[in-house]
Parts: C-alpha cells; sequence; structure tokens
C-alpha cells in the first residue's frame, strides 16, 4: 500500500464522473473567455488530423505524421498554454474536412486565425487559398501573386510551414518543373 | 516565458488525483463542482505559472482552497489557511461503494487526513507535514499508523 499498488486507492472515484467533468470543462473554460486553443481530432483518409482553433478561428491543421503532441506543445508555447481538448468547438471545420474528403465540397468557408504566420507567407498562403478545387500552380506563379516575383524560395517555405494544410491547399503546388513539391503531409495526401 | 505544456496535459495527468481528493475532502455529491472549480481557477491561473515542475502539487493547492471555499459556503466554520477542513462524510452512502474510504474516514484525525494526502491527494510527506503542522517524520508515521489500523481491519 505504501508504495501505491493497492489498486483501490488508486481506482477513479466514479467511473464515468472524470469523463463527465472533463467533458464540461471546455465549455465552463469558454464561458470564462479562457478556452484560448481548442482541440480535436478527427480521421480522415491522409491519417489521424490534428484541428485547432482560437476564438478568431483555426489556427493550426497537422497530420499524424507532425507528431499532434509535438505540436500542441508548440502551440502552447506560441499562442497560450491554455490548450484544452474541445471537439464541439471543432464541428464545424470537422464537418467541412468529410465533406471535402468526401468529394462534396471544393472549398472551406472557415475562418482562419493566421497567427502562426505572417508577412509574405502569409500572402503566399492566401494566394494558395484562392486556387480553385483541381487547379494547381507553381512557386513562382504564387510568388508573383504575393508581390514578390523573385521570392521563389520564400513562397516554397510559406508553403513547407503552412500552419492550415488542406484547408489553404498546399498540395497543389507544383514544383517549376511541374513535379510535386515536398510538403509536410507527404507525398500521399 | 517558461515552458508550460498545454493546459489538457493537466486534465489528463493529475485529473483523477484532483477528484479522489475531493471526493475526500467534501465527499463525492459536491466533488464535480470542487472539481471544474478547480480546474476552471487553475486554467485561469495557469499562463502566469512560473514553475512547472510541480504541477500536481499546484493543482492539489488549488483544490485544497476550492474544498475549505466550499466549506465555508455551506455554512461551517472559517477555517484559517494552514487549517484544513473536517472530511465531509455527512453522506456515508455516497461512500458505500467505496467501503475503503469509509474506512479511513473512521480513523483518528491525524491519520485520516495524512492518510488522505498521501494516497488520495498524492502528497509527499513532507508536503503533508507542511499542511498538518508537523514534521515530515510525524506525518509518516500518521499515515503509517492510519495504514497498518486498516490493515488490522481487513484491509489490504
Amino acid at each position: 500500500m505504501n508504495d501505491r499498488e493497492d489498486g483501490r486507492l488508486d481506482d477513479d472515484p466514479e467511473p464515468g464522473a472524470l469523463a463527465r467533468l472533463r467533458g464540461g470543462l471546455a465549455d465552463r473554460a469558454a464561458a470564462a473567455g479562457l478556452l484560448d486553443v481548442a482541440y480535436a481530432t478527427v480521421d480522415s483518409p491522409v491519417g489521424a488530423l490534428l484541428l485547432c482553433a482560437t476564438p478568431a478561428g483555426l489556427v493550426r491543421v497537422a497530420y499524424d505524421g507532425e507528431g499532434h503532441d509535438r505540436v500542441l506543445e508548440r502551440i502552447a508555447d506560441r499562442v497560450s498554454p491554455r490548450v484544452l481538448e474541445a471537439p464541439a468547438r471543432l464541428d464545424g471545420a470537422a464537418r467541412q474536412l468529410g465533406e471535402y474528403f468526401a468529394g462534396r465540397r471544393r472549398r472551406f468557408d472557415l475562418a482562419v486565425d493566421w497567427r502562426l504566420t505572417g508577412g509574405f507567407r502569409r500572402e503566399v498562403l492566401a494566394a494558395t487559398a484562392n486556387l480553385g478545387y483541381g487547379a494547381t500552380a507553381s512557386y513562382g506563379q504564387l510568388a508573383t501573386a504575393a508581390g514578390r516575383a523573385r521570392a521563389v524560395r520564400a513562397a516554397g517555405t510559406a508553403l513547407a510551414t503552412n500552419p492550415v494544410p488542406i484547408v489553404v491547399p498546399c498540395h497543389r503546388v507544383l514544383r517549376g518543373d511541374g513535379s510535386l513539391g515536398g510538403f509536410v503531409g507527404g507525398p500521399e495526401a | 516565458m517558461s515552458e508550460l505544456p498545454p493546459f489538457q496535459s493537466l486534465v489528463d495527468e493529475h485529473g483523477a488525483v484532483v477528484l479522489r481528493l475531493l471526493v475526500a475532502l467534501v465527499g463525492r455529491q459536491e466533488a464535480g463542482d470542487c472539481w471544474q472549480e478547480t480546474f476552471v481557477a487553475a486554467l485561469a491561473a495557469y499562463p502566469r505559472l512560473r514553475r512547472a515542475d510541480n504541477l500536481r502539487g499546484w493543482l492539489t493547492t488549488i483544490a485544497y482552497r476550492k474544498a475549505m471555499d466550499h466549506h465555508r459556503r455551506a455554512g461551517r466554520r472559517a477555517l484559517p489557511s494552514a487549517a484544513l477542513p473536517e472530511i465531509a462524510v455527512t453522506d456515508r452512502s455516497a461512500l458505500d461503494g467505496e467501503g475503503l474510504w469509509a474506512a479511513v474516514a473512521e480513523l483518528p484525525e491525524k491519520q485520516r487526513l495524512a492518510v488522505t494526502h498521501r494516497y488520495a491527494g498524492d502528497l509527499s510527506y513532507a508536503e503533508i507535514g507542511a499542511r498538518l503542522g508537523c514534521s515530515e517524520a510525524a506525518a509518516r508515521r500518521s499515515a503509517f499508523e492510519g495504514i497498518s489500523r486498516l490493515r488490522r481491519e481487513g484491509w489490504s
């Protein structure tokens, strides 16, 4: 018992109670204006996706390969440590992604919080977001659209650090030679 | 800023300990409310927390305060911050499924508090001593005596 091996003392004092309390916490936190980052994990054809939103909008979409725990730690550092799992707050994003993967949606109608990017990178991502479904562009074309035609390499960096992949379709951007660019989700995405 | 983990990890890692502690301190009926108050208060203060090396101790301290607030609201005598509220086991039926905790509640006060802090609150003996106003050795002894007594009563 001294080394806490006795199961009964370590048991959940009321099975299920903890899950209910955890579920209710996000609502109370949001009502108190304390839910700075809500997140949810959803299944998709490209693997489990981590979705994170601030009150301003979707701030991060992360592929499994990025390590969801690591991504959340960086968000705690860069946005706010007030991070809670709150799937209900990402229902809209999850639903639109589901429709997109089912082929029933071509554009996302979601508020995006751009705070994890900025300046030229953000301009490049905005230009990328405007690419139509199935359309592709080169890094050079995006650099031009973002106002710095010669900043092709910087445009590539912007896409490599896209905080909201899929929603901003970095997978539609091709290298100058027409091959697929490397990007965070890997070619299977 | 020190690197604080995402708050959800505190809920995942320490939520059960905080709930056990609150059940022992205020009873099962009120423990849920106190638990939510504890974590909302912690969330509010969290970005200003300087050190992340004893998050469990930080959370259990907030839980104690919430338990004391609860006892005050319930009309018990206001407690000086160094003292601890009596464990409210007025509703014994709530503990029947947890016979062990009911047995803990029957222990003499020092033993009961030491055992509760050690096994529900998961505090170190030094922390328990600080809360009970006794030495670390005395806290250890009280917990040991409490556990021995439970064993004699047939709990293992």
